[in-house]
């Protein structure tokens, strides 16, 4: 069946068909309408489901957790000051070692106040534990949350999955995707398993004080964890490709790279738009190609060191920005292929608050970069500080000046 | 129900690693019996997460979900959804007893939306607040239920704010079910949980919980420091249902002029917590302040009983 639908309604199908139980989340926008759709479904018996709407995005993560505890498969969605809200919580939910997957529209955080595309919010939320998915496509994104929970629910990984998309490019516009038929669905993604639930036939405690002779080992199982992540998300998009159809690549979607000389790397529809870069300097003899992160956790070290280290140099795209250093996608792709062949890697940080990064732009800075005239360090193109940027600054001398006078 | 009369079966378990007499563990211990094995335990941050002993071992003989400060409501959502699924679909038989035990702090303060919300969504659970007056988990420092004038490590003068009452705050949500109970009357207590028990929807029971070293009183003082609070009229017992609000056990004898409010001062005497009310020199101020708070409210209620019983003894004549 193909539908015509935004990103929001298409990740809610996603929950639908992986036959989600219960569902617990809060309206934020730009997620609210992956909610509004479920609760549609629900009402009108097309899932057999339990939404419980919770009084906040902390409360919408502990649900989660107590549900799939009790055995359940579960599902929330949040964006940017929300998924910050539950920060505790998503520290909690991987460390307890259960399954459970939650959509994250990618969203500016506040002041000022902004509901546009940034990755700000998810990549802050990047050493919690949870495995990051990161889509270009509507399809994408219902493929993606159908593959979450294969790959949250395997015995080697037991950890939650974040399944993210961009604010307004993905989770408001409309575009065309397939919906692929429940028996294929459930042929792909058996029901809900996880290593350990609250039975009363034997009960177990779970989560009371640990000491440091055994801390270590709980957080050393989770890294295991994230690390055996590699192989299965791999191994979830290839079985995906067979019994459902559809591929977006695993832990990276590689463009045009087998002869390529310079890389662009991206994430998220800023990737899509690179795509169109990456052709329009091919027409111009230029060999590039790119590298779509669609895993950011656990991050494709091996893919990067196997497409970037042989070229000339990478540009990356952050659409976010670790203050005190550099764009944080830098930082790992850089980490990546450190010692590993000559490629000299560049960071542009934009697209923040939802700006529009045109593939002309893209096209233009990355031939900045392969031709050297890029410094190696983060790079800020799209700023352009104006009158209104110092319209505060002067308001705040006038108003101190005044105080003075008087 | 006479204390003879309570399940033999122990899911409260030996090896806990509670204070000698901990409130906290002997509550435990009366709301398992009186609820018994179909109980799914979620235990919010507090003195409970220690007591039930370090990882690998548990003194808890249900499935328990340990869970951070702020979630006990939410919890409770969570775990009640995913098991009328799981009735629905035939994995259970029966639906468990949904069971969120946290501390005053977890309850009055950090976790307060998140209760405020599940009552409202009337999620189908018993809440308990384990009433201990202050974050004794961490050392004793001041919480939303630490009462007027007691000493604190972060109120060493007494604290200057009197406690709200989230127990009156749950009546105001509209709850099928509300109940203060004490260690001294165990059978009070195990009744109303049996009661719970039987209900559908939010149930919120709240057990003051003296705390021998946050409280600075012996171990061995525990229920007699229980008892003075209700006796001195310092906690009051009764039970919420239908709209109706009925005084049981100590605080019922009290209004009904069986017993005598004893004076406030045995309570604040009985504990290290209000000592600076008594040395170097007597704050007659602060407490007479409390004693007319006490005094006002039970002679309120004495005052609407035997006016109601009054009122019932008067025969109407027949209608002409």
């Amino acid at each position: 069946m193909k539908l015509v639908e935004t990103g929001n309604h298409v990740a809610a199908w996603g929950a639908r068909l992986a036959r989600v139980e219960v569902v617990s989340a809060y309206p934020i926008t730009p997620q609210t309408q992956v909610i509004e759709e479920i609760s549609r479904f629900i009402d009108e018996g097309e899932m057999e489901c339990e939404y419980i709407p919770v009084e906040s995005e902390h409360s919408a993560m502990a649900a989660l957790i107590a549900s799939a505890a009790m055995g359940v498969r579960s599902f929330s969605a949040t964006s940017a000051h929300g998924l910050a809200y539950m920060h505790e919580l998503l520290h909690w939910a991987a460390g307890i070692r259960l399954p459970m997957v939650m959509v994250n529209v990618n969203r500016a955080l506040g002041p000022g106040w902004n509901i546009w595309c940034d990755h700000q919010d998810t990549l802050s939320a990047r050493d919690t534990g949870w495995i990051q998915l990161h889509c270009a496509s509507h399809q994408e994104i219902l493929d993606t949350v159908i593959q979450a929970y294969r790959i949250s629910e395997d015995p080697e990984v037991n950890l939650p999955v974040m399944v993210c998309y961009d604010a307004i490019f993905l989770s408001h516009n409309y575009m065309q995707v397939e919906i692929p038929d429940q028996e294929a669905v459930d042929r792909f993604l058996p029901p809900f398993r996880s290593l350990w639930r609250l039975d009363l036939e034997h009960p177990l405690t779970h989560g009371s004080v640990i000491y440091p002779d055994d801390y270590e080992e709980v957080r050393y199982s989770m890294f295991q964890g994230l690390e055996n992540a590699r192989g299965v998300i791999r191994a979830a998009a290839e079985e995906y490709r067979e019994k459902v159809g559809g591929y977006h690549g695993g832990l990276v979607d590689a463009y045009r790279m087998e002869d390529a000389e310079h890389a662009l790397v991206a994430m998220g529809s800023a990737a899509s738009e690179a795509r169109v870069a990456v052709d329009m300097l091919r027409e111009a003899g230029r060999r590039f190609g790119l590298v779509r992160v669609r895993s950011y956790r656990p991050f494709p070290v091996e893919e990067m060191v196997e497409l970037l280290s042989p070229l000339r140099t990478a540009l990356v795209l952050d659409r976010s920005i670790s203050f005190g250093m550099e764009g944080p996608l830098f930082s790992e792709v850089k980490a990546s292929v450190y010692g590993r062949g000559e490629v000299a890697v560049y960071d542009i940080v934009t697209g923040l608050g939802g700006r529009d990064i045109t593939y002309e732009f893209i096209a233009e800075n990355a031939t900045a970069a392969a031709d050297g005239r890029l410094e190696p360090r983060t790079a800020w193109p799209s700023v352009r500080i104006n009158e209104h940027h110092l319209v505060s600054k002067r308001g705040l001398e006038g108003l101190w000046g005044r105080r003075a006078a008087r | 129900m006479r204390l003879r009369d309570f399940p033999e079966e122990e899911l409260f378990l030996q090896g806990s690693a509670a204070c000698h007499g901990c409130p906290g563990s002997a509550a435990i211990r009366v709301a398992f019996k009186a609820l018994g094995r179909n109980t799914v335990l979620a235990v919010i941050a507090s003195c409970t997460s220690v007591f039930q002993s370090p990882f690998p071992v548990s003194a808890l003989g249900l499935p328990t979900l340990n869970m951070a400060f702020a979630t006990g409501g939410a919890t409770a959502s969570g775990l009640s959804a995913a098991a009328d699924r799981l009735v629905a679909k035939g994995v259970l038989e029966e639906k468990p007893t949904i069971l969120v035990w946290a501390g005053d702090g977890g309850t009055y303060d950090i976790g307060i939306q998140a209760l405020s919300g599940a009552a409202e969504r009337n999620t189908d659970f018993i809440y308990v607040c384990y009433n201990n007056e202050a974050y004794s988990n961490t050392g004793t420092q001041r919480s939303g239920a630490t009462p007027y004038a007691a000493w604190t490590t972060n109120t060493t003068r007494g604290k200057e704010e009197w406690r709200k009452d989230v127990a009156q705050i749950m009546v105001a949500h509209g709850i099928p079910y509300v109940a203060t109970a004490s260690l001294a009357y165990p059978t009070d207590m195990f009744r109303k949980f049996a009661r719970a028990k039987e209900i559908k929807g939010t149930r919120y029971i709240e057990i003051q919980a003296p705390c021998p070293p946050g409280w600075k009183f012996p171990s061995s003082h525990t229920v007699k420091v229980a008892r003075l609070a209700v006796q001195t009229g310092m906690w009051m017992l009764y039970e919420h249902e239908n709209g109706r609000t009925a005084y049981t056990a100590g605080t019922q004898r009290i209004i009904q002029g069986q017993s005598k409010l004893l004076p406030v001062e045995e309570y604040l005497q009985a504990q290290g917590r209000f000592r600076h009310l008594f040395h170097p020199q007597r704050d007659e101020e602060r407490i007479g302040e409390i004693q007319r708070r006490i005094s006002h409210v039970f002679e309120t209620l004495q005052f609407t009983h035997k006016m109601k019983e009054h009122i019932m003894d008067i025969e109407l004549a027949p209608p002409h």
